[in-house]
């Protein structure tokens, strides 16, 4: 079993604006853990993780593979970025952070380069407005406000999919059941191109959280 | 920390900014070294993804001179020349100051180690 990153670092004033790893980030890693040998196979891989938040995630997938690896992070929460550096340094992983919305000032350079590409969305069904003020405040609000079926904002990088995923590269995605995933299934097919399997699902209280991995067809 | 490895993977991308966009130039910049692990299988495995010209510039304007103008061949790179990149690449971290798109001058400042690459007008904005 592969240790959770260590955190101590992190304090409650970090929490009080930086999304704290609860059981969506978990089954996240789970998921990653399940597949480390596929991902192990992938030479030189160039990984991306979007809303990296406290850096969990990446510092995570930093220790499945190890220092002959490229670990971007964006988040749109200036100090979720300073966390994940942080986060990084605590547990020897070279995490580089980015202030970004998505995948934006990397789509140009990785066009079809992102080799695993990760993404614990703000998933949370909200008004429109809501998720639109969060998105410009880069707060705490922007972690889960997610609009329309809660998917305002994947939805906008599932739209950028075929752009940016490698010829073999894949996405770990994690939704809930209201954010529609045979919907999801079916736009990525249709529109991207991309199969959609869940690989991962379990009840965390209210919460039916899943793991979506997706790749080309 | 932001490496000339990440700095190679950044373009402008403010609207309408498509050409001339890369590489961002760096500007007022104060720089910290720090050592990283060599491994070789990762810089050779590396060298083809890089856009080699615009990391020998931002090498350059950190007064770094010790890399080829032409690329380096993964296969036959000497162990001299991999430690050369190895050292450009991922042990000179900009820590402060600034990024400018050549083309549109869109300045993207860097502090604490973190480029701020945010635009005013983002992909969920309001229609
Ligand atoms: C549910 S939290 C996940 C944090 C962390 N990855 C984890 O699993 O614990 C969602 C993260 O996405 C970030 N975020 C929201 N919208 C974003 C966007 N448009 N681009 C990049 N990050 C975004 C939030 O700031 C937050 O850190």
């Amino acid at each position: 079993m592969i240790p959770t990153p260590d955190l101590a670092h992190l304090t409650k004033q970090d929490y009080d604006v930086v999304y704290e790893p609860a059981e969506d980030t978990f089954i996240l890693l789970d998921a990653l853990e399940a597949d480390a040998e596929v991902l192990r196979a992938i030479k030189t891989p160039i990984c991306l993780e979007i809303g990296s938040g406290s850096g969990c995630v990446s510092a995570f997938l930093g220790v499945i593979l190890g220092a002959d690896a490229v670990y971007l992070c964006t988040d749109i929460n200036p100090h979720a970025a300073l966390c994940t550096l942080r986060t990084g340094a605590q547990n020897k992983v070279a995490l580089s952070p980015v202030i970004a919305s998505l995948a934006s000032p990397f789509a140009q350079r990785l066009r079809r380069k992102i080799d695993v590409l990760v993404f614990n969305p703000p998933y949370v069904p909200t008004s429109a407005d809501e998720v639109l003020d969060a998105q410009d405040a880069g707060g705490i609000a922007g972690a889960w406000a997610g609009g329309k079926d809660g998917m305002r904002v994947t939805n906008v990088l599932l739209g950028m999919l075929d752009d940016l995923l490698a010829p073999e590269g894949r996405f770990y995605l994690v939704a809930l059941k209201q954010n529609d995933i045979p919907g999801i299934t079916r736009r990525l097919r249709e529109e991207q191109r991309m199969d959609c399997k869940i690989v991962l699902q379990r009840r965390a209280g209210r919460e039916h959280l899943h793991v979506l991995c997706i790749t080309r067809l | 920390m932001v490496r000339l490895l990440t700095h190679n993977l950044l373009a402008c991308h403010a609207r309408n900014c498509t050409s001339n966009n890369f590489p961002l130039e760096l500007r007022d910049v104060s720089v910290a070294l720090r050592e990283a692990d060599y491994s070789e299988d990762f810089l050779r495995g590396f060298i083809p993804r890089l856009e080699w010209p615009a990391l020998v510039q931002a090498a350059k304007q950190l007064g770094e001179d010790s890399l080829p103008e032409e690329p380096l061949d993964p296969a036959t790179a000497t162990e001299e020349q991999l430690k050369a990149l190895h050292h450009v690449l991922l042990e000179v971290h900009i820590e402060e100051g600034s990024m400018v798109c050549p083309g549109c001058q869109h300045v993207y400042p860097i502090s604490n180690g973190i480029p701020n690459m945010l635009l005013a007008e983002h992909e969920l904005a309001r229609s």
